[in-house]
């Protein structure tokens, strides 16, 4: 029979050898690394677009549609979709553990759990984080070289512009850990993506039906919205400003992680 | 050493273990039976904390395992339903695990020659065959040298080699003095490496006790006796704790004597005796006589020989 008890140094679980433990885990999918690679290319590609269509149909353009143009917000077109897969990737980063029962190898390795849900938060954020900040300068700087040939682009030093620019990244990111926390209460994949969703497309358009009244007071406050403040270069008076919103929008984040954080510790794995 | 001590656990209304006390010792292989539905795969949870008990109290080499400061050291477990990222490779899998304990790539590669699985070790877990997914397991459990091997039917999907190899593999773990608590449903399986059994049914104790003892005390355990004066002997043996059924003109079977004392009685007697045949119960038979009222989903009246039930089982 072969030996299994070779000396070895196994050493006590810490929270750094989570987080590596983790980093691996999020690596070594190809899922993960396609859906990041999308993440890329809509921010990326879907700005870039925008840019091209209204370089090239400038001349023909109404006078509405020329005042209601930005060229920061049209460069940026691609975020919206960017909030959306990033924000499933990070349902996925802890669903897919429930969905397939890595989960049980996961709490029998890290059986305090919570070092577990930590590690995922800095891992997946630090990545979030690391691919939405080059690709926002990126989509930045190609979408206004692009618009400089009918002269409407705009410059990294144009009041607000540099805020809205690390405020993506950091918006992505916060989204990034919302779909975190809301899959690591909800614990399968369909469900987190539908709860996600709901919160962030579905809920804004339900409140627009209320009175305006109403509405109106509540809008701002929404996640989506709330969070978006920190990139949206011209305010209107309906929403929060930059860093007001994005606060919100963190303490959405980390509410929802703390009620994770309990459930995690409480519930049967 | 794995302890309960008075565990219950309940999911919604439905009762899965009920008052359970047991304790696995170090250097034995120790069984774990039970039908379908028992709790078997509960009390494995409960022993890993994955689920806490209503009551009562689990330890593991004297704590509790979310207290121990390295568990997988103290449990390697491999559990029933897979628990493998299907996305993730072999390696990468076990890598992930081992970095929680400061453990390198060299004791990954150590463990995926061990449970022969160096070819796919790149592969995606999705890719395995059954067999494949439990040598994963196996090497998964056995990632940080456990003082506690706990394997929920280790051999299901296996191969006559596999199978094989984990029975010296279970064995050898408990030479070593590591505490071997493995459940299966062959029982046949079982009689070959278990040296101690604990048997549940419907969440209780039913047994605890060497796999010896277990297929002596069974009232299977019978002599076949063939004589021309098969009805006299009946009569002459006859004592309150002896049971003898008529299997034929010339041929019965008795319980409650062994094999000697019918003889001399026959002897004594003057009748001739043709055959004398001591039939041992098997494990399965002892089994399904301390589970059979435990039995929670019994398959079809009557349709179901033992053996069908017991595999079942």
């Amino acid at each position: 029979m072969e030996r299994v008890g070779i000396p070895l140094g196994v050493e006590p679980v810490t929270q750094r050898r989570v987080v590596r433990s983790e980093w691996t885990k999020l690596i070594s999918l190809r899922s993960t690394r396609w859906a990041l690679a999308a993440t890329l290319v809509l921010a990326v590609g879907i700005g870039v677009l925008a840019c091209i269509v209204f370089e090239t149909r400038w001349a023909h353009l109404s006078v509405t549609d020329r005042t209601d143009f930005h060229p920061l917000s049209v460069s940026l077109a691609g975020i919206n979709f960017a909030q959306l897969s990033i924000g499933v990737l990070g349902v996925l980063a802890i669903t897919g553990e429930y969905s397939t029962g890595m989960i049980r190898s996961t709490f029998g390795a890290v059986p305090r759990r919570l070092p577990m849900l930590w590690a995922k938060v800095l891992v997946f954020g630090s990545t979030a984080f690391a691919i939405s900040l080059p690709a926002t300068f990126i989509v930045f700087f190609v979408g206004q070289a692009i618009l400089s040939g009918e002269h409407i682009n705009i410059g990294l030093g144009h009041s607000g512009v540099f805020r809205a620019l690390i405020g993506v990244p950091l918006f992505l990111t916060a989204m990034g850990l919302f779909g975190l926390a809301v899959g690591a209460i909800v614990r399968s994949t369909a469900g987190g993506i539908a709860a996600l969703a709901g919160i962030v497309f579905v809920l804004p358009p339900i409140v627009g039906l209320l009175p305006s009244s109403v509405a109106d007071s509540v809008d701002p406050y929404l996640p989506s919205n709330s969070g978006g403040a920190i990139w949206t270069i011209t305010p209107d008076p309906g929403t929060l400003a930059p860093w007001a919103g994005f606060a919100v929008f963190c303490a959405y984040v980390a509410v929802t992680l703390a009620i994770a954080a309990v459930l995690l510790v409480r519930r049967d794995a | 050493m794995i302890e309960l001590r008075g565990v219950s656990k309940s999911y919604g209304r439905k009762t899965a273990v009920h008052d359970l006390s047991f304790t696995v010792r170090p250097g034995l292989v120790t069984g774990f039976l039970g039908p379908n539905g028992s709790g078997k795969s509960t009390t494995m949870r409960l022993i890993l904390d994955l689920d806490a008990p209503d009551g009562g109290e689990v330890t593991v080499n004297g704590k509790r395992y979310r207290d121990h400061r390295a568990p997988l050291h103290q449990v390697g477990a491999l559990l029933e339903a897979s628990s493998i990222h299907t996305g993730r490779s072999a390696y990468d899998h076990l890598l992930a695990m081992a970095q929680t304990h400061g453990l390198g790539r060299e004791r990954v590669e150590a463990m995926i020659d061990l449970v022969g699985l160096r070819e796919v070790a790149r592969k995606r877990a999705g890719t395995f065959s059954l067999g494949m997914r439990q040598r994963l397991g196996i090497a998964s459990a056995l990632l940080a040298d456990p003082r506690v091997v706990m394997l929920d039917e280790p051999i299901n999907g296996l191969d006559p080699e596999g199978i094989l190899w984990v029975r010296n593999l279970l064995k050898g773990l408990a030479a070593e003095g590591k505490t071997v608590f493995v459940s299966s449903h062959l029982m046949s399986e079982m009689a070959l490496t278990a040296d101690h059994l604990i048997v549940i049914g419907k969440g209780e104790l039913i047994a605890d006790v060497g796999v010896r003892e277990m297929i002596g005390r069974s009232s299977q355990s019978s002599v076949r006796v063939r004589s021309p004066d098969a009805a006299r002997l009946a009569e002459v043996i006859a004592a309150p704790d002896v049971k003898v059924r008529n299997l034929g003109t010339d041929l019965i079977d008795v319980q409650g004597l062994d094999a000697e004392e019918i003889g001399l009685a026959a002897h004594v007697s003057g009748i001739v005796l043709y055959e004398l045949s001591p039939r041992q119960a098997s494990l399965e038979d002892a089994f399904m006589e301390l589970t059979g009222e435990a039995i929670e989903y019994r398959a079809g009246e009557g349709s179901a020989s033992t053996t069908a039930l017991a595999k079942a089982a």
